[in-house]
């Protein structure tokens, strides 16, 4: 991680801190509404899955396309209440791209700057715990978005499924199965990791449908590997 | 619309009860439905608890419970659960566990109740289990009404019609310029007029009569008319006219009877059509009516086996114009009477005159009324009392071989229980039958009814048929008096019971166990006919088809309110589906049987089928506490 991020234990100071300083109200308010206590059981923490899909891998040279939130918790998933916002990008969208996130040159030329939607987007992750699939995007991606157009970091607890998976897979029985039939690796993408939970395929790479799969993933892992009491300070990172 | 929504309302489309929902509604259901994960083993909902929501299975499978915690049924993709609930207080009524890790759609309990309001296809699926059932049987029997062998089916053309003031001349015109070979005759009508229909532009007609080709040469020509002749001075006194809702045959039958060609057909006042002897007659020849006059033209066995192939043809005829089981079953017990009384003919020709007099009777399916196509032989012969087996046996022994080879011959098999008059136990006297059902009834024995039950489904195919007939009343003065015999019988017809359901490619039993096909006869149809057996002979009824025998029973207020019918639509729908499969058979050159693969069953058949193996489940115990062993 080529950012500098405040160690587990001292996010609820760091939230504290920001909230105090910092002059953007959107970024103060989701400061201010804080982040819960390392031994706060997953059961009690509001959850959202969020995923952005983006011009490339690389924070310094591609921008953001689009951004899908959905809100939950252990029990229930609401895509209902979820968001889904097209953004333009301030660097140019490559075929490439265009193919593999299915959004076009037209979609993206009538949709606002990302500023326009920050407000809504910070709103609407405040006093939620942030669960993604691969930590490498999201996280480093908004803050890069934050800090060119406010000035300031955002940057924030997460549970990554992907990290959840790799976990497993290194500790658990699919690692030596693997090891015994000499297979490929196993692989920790979100759909192969969904369909080992017996989780449904979907038509993959629209932001919202791939948080709403994240959601759906967390909850699958959280019946399998913990339990609804396990301590979040457990998962994020 | 967000992708998401797309993804829910795309699954939800391919099941019922949301596959005959419009597209506004299914994206409105998909924008509103929440998601939850449940390991399997799992509990998703506890009886009791609060429920406000319709829980759809987008994947993975769970068992659903009784409150006792027996199995009520295991479901998978595309089902869902939780609507019992939520029409009862929105209290869990059955609780229910995953059995596979399980993605379940959350439908909010708002909309379902809209759905039920506004939906009447969706409501009926969601009620419990009578009304769906119920719903199913009926809009199958509207749907056939208006398919099956109602006169305007044959009709291709409006008719053409004129002024009776008009002449012959511009008549035949008429005729020529339209290619018709009738032409219908209007005059005028007052309002007030009882036969009078509203014009098209103006003014109200009536029909007056017909002209046909045969009457320009009958009436005109051959009576020296000259083509100016007023229409109304030439035309018929009496006007023979058919509705337009009755049926194929009855058109049929008001054509011999008045020796006309031309029917016009009638909707209330207004002429919609004629009908012409050609139509019916090409129209028949692949039905039932039409085989069974074909058999009585055969001379011979091979002649008779030789329609086997038309007989087969009319069976899938039926099936595909939507005919109920109780057409398909009364249109296959008639050909197969026709068969047995043409063999018998056939025989008699060949042996000579019955040296005493007797009756032909048949039992089981044939006797109800109910054959389908894949059936063996029941038959016996009743003798009358003069009989002297030394002098006449040999002649009643020879009659029954002829005709049960024939029937083997024809694709009736013979009877593996031996229930065919070449047995010599089932060629007997009266007065020996009258023995047999006495000791049946008075000395019931539970293992001995088990083999001659098939003899309370009795009718006479040809001969004297007050014999049967006295059986008949035999049976039903004795067998209500008989708490024993009706026990035995009773306890017999639990001895088959349904399955719960099916659950993806397999049959399950109510244990859980997995099948890979299920006899819909043996756990199905028979089953219940052996229920409703038991229940018409309690009420001393003499109606041998099961439907006629639930009448009697609606009658005799003998079972709780709409039990009956319960009984009727569950009938009439495994009927419906063993038959549909048994064409289907057919149709790809298969041996039609009475075994169906659960891939071959569809969705919205799996939960009317599940409903119906619900109702016999039901039907088989209220029996139980109905007809107890009498203690002795």
């Amino acid at each position: 991680m080529s950012n500098p991020q405040p160690e587990e234990s001292t996010w609820a100071a760091f939230f504290a801190d920001k909230a105090r300083r910092c002059q953007d109200p959107a970024l103060r308010a989701f400061y201010a509404a804080g982040v819960p206590g390392p031994q706060t059981p997953l059961c009690d923490v509001p959850l959202v899955a969020l995923d952005l899909e983006t011009t490339g891998l690389d924070v310094h040279r591609h921008a953001i396309v689009s951004i899908g939130l959905v809100p939950f918790d252990l029990r229930r998933i609401r895509p209902s209440a979820g968001r889904y916002w097209v953004v333009r990008p301030q660097r140019p969208l490559d075929e490439a791209s265009i193919r593999f996130h299915r959004i076009t040159h037209a979609e993206v030329a009538h949709a606002p700057d990302i500023d326009a939607v920050l407000d809504e987007l910070l709103a609407e992750l405040s006093g939620r715990l942030v669960v993604v699939h691969y930590r490498g995007i999201e996280r480093p991606f908004l803050d890069a978005a934050v800090q060119d157009r406010r000035g300031e970091r955002c940057l924030f607890p997460l549970i990554d499924t992907m990290s959840i998976e790799a976990r497993e897979v290194r500790q658990g029985g699919w690692n030596r199965l693997k090891g015994m039939l000499r297979g490929a690796p196993t692989s920790i993408r979100l759909s192969d990791t969904r369909a080992r939970y017996g989780l449904p395929a979907y038509s993959a790479h629209h932001a919202k449908l791939d948080a709403l799969a994240t959601a759906e993933l967390l909850q699958a892992q959280i019946a399998r590997h913990y339990s609804p009491d396990t301590p979040v300070g457990e998962l994020w990172e | 619309m967000e992708a998401e929504v797309q993804e829910i309302s795309e699954h939800l489309r391919q099941y019922p009860p949301f596959d005959r929902l419009d597209r506004k509604w299914l994206d409105q259901i998909a924008a509103r439905t929440d998601v939850a994960y449940y390991r399997e083993g799992s509990m998703i909902q506890e009886y009791g608890e609060p429920i406000d929501t319709l829980r759809y299975i987008r994947s993975g499978a769970v068992e659903i419970y009784r409150h006792n915690g027996e199995l009520y049924n295991r479901i998978g993709e595309g089902d869902i659960f939780g609507h019992t609930g939520l029409l009862h207080n929105r209290r869990v009524r059955f609780p229910v566990r995953a059995i596979e890790d399980t993605l379940i759609y959350l439908i909010p309990a708002d909309i379902f109740d809209r759905l039920c309001e506004e939906d009447d296809q969706f409501a009926d699926f969601v009620e419990l289990s009578g009304p769906r059932l119920q719903a199913t049987v009926e809009q199958n029997e509207r749907e056939n009404d208006l398919m099956v062998s109602r006169v305007r089916r044959l009709l291709t053309r409006s008719p053409v019609s004129i002024e009776e003031n008009a002449t012959v001349h511009e008549a035949a015109r008429s005729m020529t310029d339209h290619h018709v070979s009738s032409i219908l005759l209007l005059s005028r009508a007052e309002g007030g007029d009882e036969r009078a229909f509203a014009g098209e532009e103006d003014g109200h007609w009536r029909l007056s009569g017909i002209l046909t080709d045969q009457d320009l040469r009958a009436r005109v020509l051959a009576a020296g008319l000259s083509g100016e002749t007023p229409l109304a001075e030439i035309k018929h006194d009496r006007l023979i006219t058919i509705q337009s809702d009755e049926s194929v045959y009855e058109a049929m039958l008001a054509m011999l009877r008045n020796n006309v060609h031309h029917l016009p057909v009638l909707h209330r006042r207004r002429p919609v059509g004629v009908v012409h002897l050609s139509d019916i007659v090409r129209y028949e020849t692949h039905s039932s009516l039409y085989l069974v006059s074909n058999i009585f033209n055969q001379g011979s066995v091979k002649g008779l086996a030789r329609l086997m192939p038309d007989v087969r043809a009319a069976f899938v005829r039926l099936v595909d114009d939507g005919a109920t089981s109780q057409m398909i079953g009364q249109a296959m017990s008639s050909i197969g009477r026709s068969l047995i009384r043409r063999l018998i003919e056939l025989a008699e020709a060949e042996l000579g005159p019955p040296p005493v007099p007797y009756c032909f009777m048949v039992n089981g399916s044939m006797a109800r009324n109910d054959q389908t196509i894949a059936t063996d032989q029941d038959n016996a012969l009743i003798l009358d009392d003069s009989f002297d087996p030394e002098q006449h046996d040999a002649w009643f022994a020879a009659l029954a071989e002829r005709v049960s080879d024939g029937l083997h011959a024809c694709g009736y098999p013979y009877c593996n229980g031996g229930i065919m008059g070449t047995n010599p136990k089932w060629r007997q006297p009266l007065s020996v039958w009258r023995r047999y059902f006495e000791e049946w009834i008075d000395k019931p024995d539970p293992e001995k009814l088990l083999h001659s039950s098939i003899f309370f489904d009795l009718e006479a195919v040809h001969g004297e048929e007050r014999f049967v007939e006295q059986l008949q009343d035999l049976i039903a003065q004795r067998a209500s008096q008989s708490p024993l015999f009706l026990a035995a019988l009773a306890r017999n017809a639990l001895n088959r019971t349904p399955p719960l359901g099916f659950f993806r490619t397999f049959v399950m039993e109510k244990d859980g166990q997995h099948n890979n096909s299920i006899n819909l006869k043996r756990r199905g149809t028979a089953p219940l006919v052996d229920v409703i057996r038991v229940h018409a002979l309690a009420i001393g009824s003499r109606s041998q088809t099961s439907f006629d025998r639930l009448d009697d029973i609606v009658k005799a207020n003998s079972l709780p309110a709409g039990q009956a019918d319960k009984l009727r639509y569950a009938l009439e729908f495994i009927s419906m589906v063993r038959i549909r499969h048994q064409a289907h058979d057919l149709k790809h050159h298969h041996a039609p049987d009475n075994n169906i693969e659960p891939e071959n069953v569809s969705d919205g058949e799996r939960h009317n089928l599940k409903d119906a193996f619900q109702v016999l489940s039901n039907a088989q115990k209220f029996l139980r506490f109905r007809y107890p062993m009498p203690n002795r």
